[in-house]
């Protein structure tokens, strides 16, 4: 009996063994990776960069007209613009133009008197001015085609030099927009140029009107 | 003329060398509308469903231009572009311009008008700001009197003590060149230069984004060729933009 439990142990004992030595084995092993069980990828996350968003407030171009310089006729003036639109509604503008003007009735009539000379008529001004864009809409041509528009009014300051002096320069006006695509705008323009002239003998406001037309880009 | 055909002609190469890539977001609240233009007047003519992910194709003031999964394009504010959620899942953010970035400017550059002594006067001016309480500037005033034009060129130094006031105050120190030239119609025609320093106080008042006003009071003295110093008193107003 005490032959056959001997043996029964004996036959048994290496399984016994291999199962601890494998459980001793096991058990530290297991409780050494037990953190690792949990899916950590070793990549880090690249913060998204969104895409930056064109944003398109300037306006530049060029224009030509017509100026009527009180006194001195009318003449073709050419210029360029710079314009910021800081709202839907209100854009400050500078711009820069060249005229040339013609001859008084007196200097015409009188025949061979000159009131200024060749480079005294050249006229150039530039001005900045505040506008505001009073109706703003939307113009259609046929059924298919819609263009964004408006009508604004504007006024400013600036200077203009034009017989031999610079003179102190207020523009007022009102202008129709007419925007094309997305970057493409044309306008017509209405403006008041005064300034005081004391050529003639007194000292005057002069009204000068001009009406240009023009084109400008979005940037 | 020609430089202006070519600065168009530039922007115009710039404009379609530009890669396509836009921002997507997806609409988060029921739905968004969709303007035919950039303004509060312009009708609407769609929306566009929760859940639908649109691109942002350009911006103009506050008004951003789309393009629905469908293809159809149009305007939306930003108020409604701030309801919807970037690929993250985060809301849609937009880089605001507020009073605080005012305060720590960098630069600025402005355009003042106002009077001197009778004077119209006309100001452009950009300042550089060491720190967010002093700067300086190069400026560039032309004076139109009924007696002469002048052209006066300043470099000033500016201390504001509480720039994070909405209406912050500033105390001036400044030297510079003016140049006189009398009216063509006087007789006596004579061309001068002369230095002149200034000081002045004012203030500026912050309006909204990148704008705000300058409003200031300066006396000069001018250390003319003649016996006596002249005295000039000058004031300005005018807008403001800081980058």
């Amino acid at each position: 009996m005490e032959n056959r439990t001997g043996h029964i142990f004996l036959s048994t004992w290496p399984l016994i063994a291999l199962s601890l030595m494998l459980a001793l084995w096991q058990t530290p092993a297991r409780a050494a990776d037990a953190p690792d069980q949990v899916i950590k990828p070793d990549l880090k996350r690249e913060p998204v960069k969104p895409a930056r968003i064109d944003s398109e407030n300037f306006e530049i171009g060029a224009y030509i007209g017509l100026l009527s310089i009180e006194d001195f006729g009318t003449n073709s003036v050419t210029g360029g613009r710079l314009a910021y639109h800081f709202s839907e509604d209100f854009f400050v503008e500078a711009s820069y133009a060249q005229s040339k003007a013609g001859e008084t009735s007196f200097e015409r009539l009188s025949g061979n008197i000159s009131l200024l000379t060749d480079t005294e008529r050249e006229l150039s001004y530039y001005n900045l001015s505040f506008g505001f864009n009073v109706l703003p809409g939307e113009a259609f041509v046929g059924s298919g085609l819609a263009f964004h528009t408006a009508l604004y009014v504007i006024g400013g300051t600036g200077s203009t030099e034009f017989a031999g002096d610079d003179r102190h320069t207020l523009n007022l006006g009102f202008g129709y927009r007419f925007i094309f695509n997305d970057w493409l705008a044309g306008y017509l323009d209405i403006r008041d140029h005064i300034f005081e002239i004391d050529l003639l003998g007194e000292n005057k406001s002069s009204h000068n009107l001009e009406v240009s037309t023009g084109v400008t880009v979005f940037f | 003329m020609p430089a202006l055909l070519l600065i168009i002609s530039l922007l115009l190469c710039i404009s379609a060398a530009k890669a396509e890539e836009y921002r997507e977001v997806q609409v988060a609240e029921p739905f968004i509308e969709l303007h035919t233009g950039p303004g509060r007047g312009y009708p609407v003519f769609h929306v566009i469903d929760r859940n639908e992910w649109i691109h942002i194709i350009k911006r103009r003031t506050d008004w951003f231009k789309i393009i629905a999964a469908n293809g159809t394009t149009g305007w939306t504010h930003q108020q409604q572009l701030e309801l919807t959620l970037d690929p993250e899942g985060e809301k849609t953010r937009f880089a605001q311009v507020t009073q605080a970035q005012f305060a720590q400017r960098n630069a600025e550059v402005g355009i003042m008008g106002g009077d001197m002594s009778g004077a119209q006067t006309v100001t452009m001016y950009a300042a550089y700001n060491f720190t967010a309480n002093i700067s300086a500037e190069l400026s560039f005033m032309q004076a139109i009197g009924s007696f002469s034009n002048n052209l006066i060129t300043n470099i000033n130094l500016l201390h504001q003590a509480f720039p994070e006031w909405r209406y912050s105050p500033f105390f001036a120190l400044g030297m510079g060149n003016i140049k006189t030239t009398p009216r063509a119609t006087l007789v006596q025609a004579e061309d001068r230069s002369d230095l002149l320093a200034h000081v002045g106080i004012g203030t500026y008042a912050y309006v909204s984004r990148r704008f705000a006003l300058r409003a200031e009071y300066n006396r000069y003295v001018v250390f003319s060729s003649d016996d006596d110093n002249e005295d000039i008193k000058e004031w300005k107003i005018g807008l403001v933009t800081f980058f």
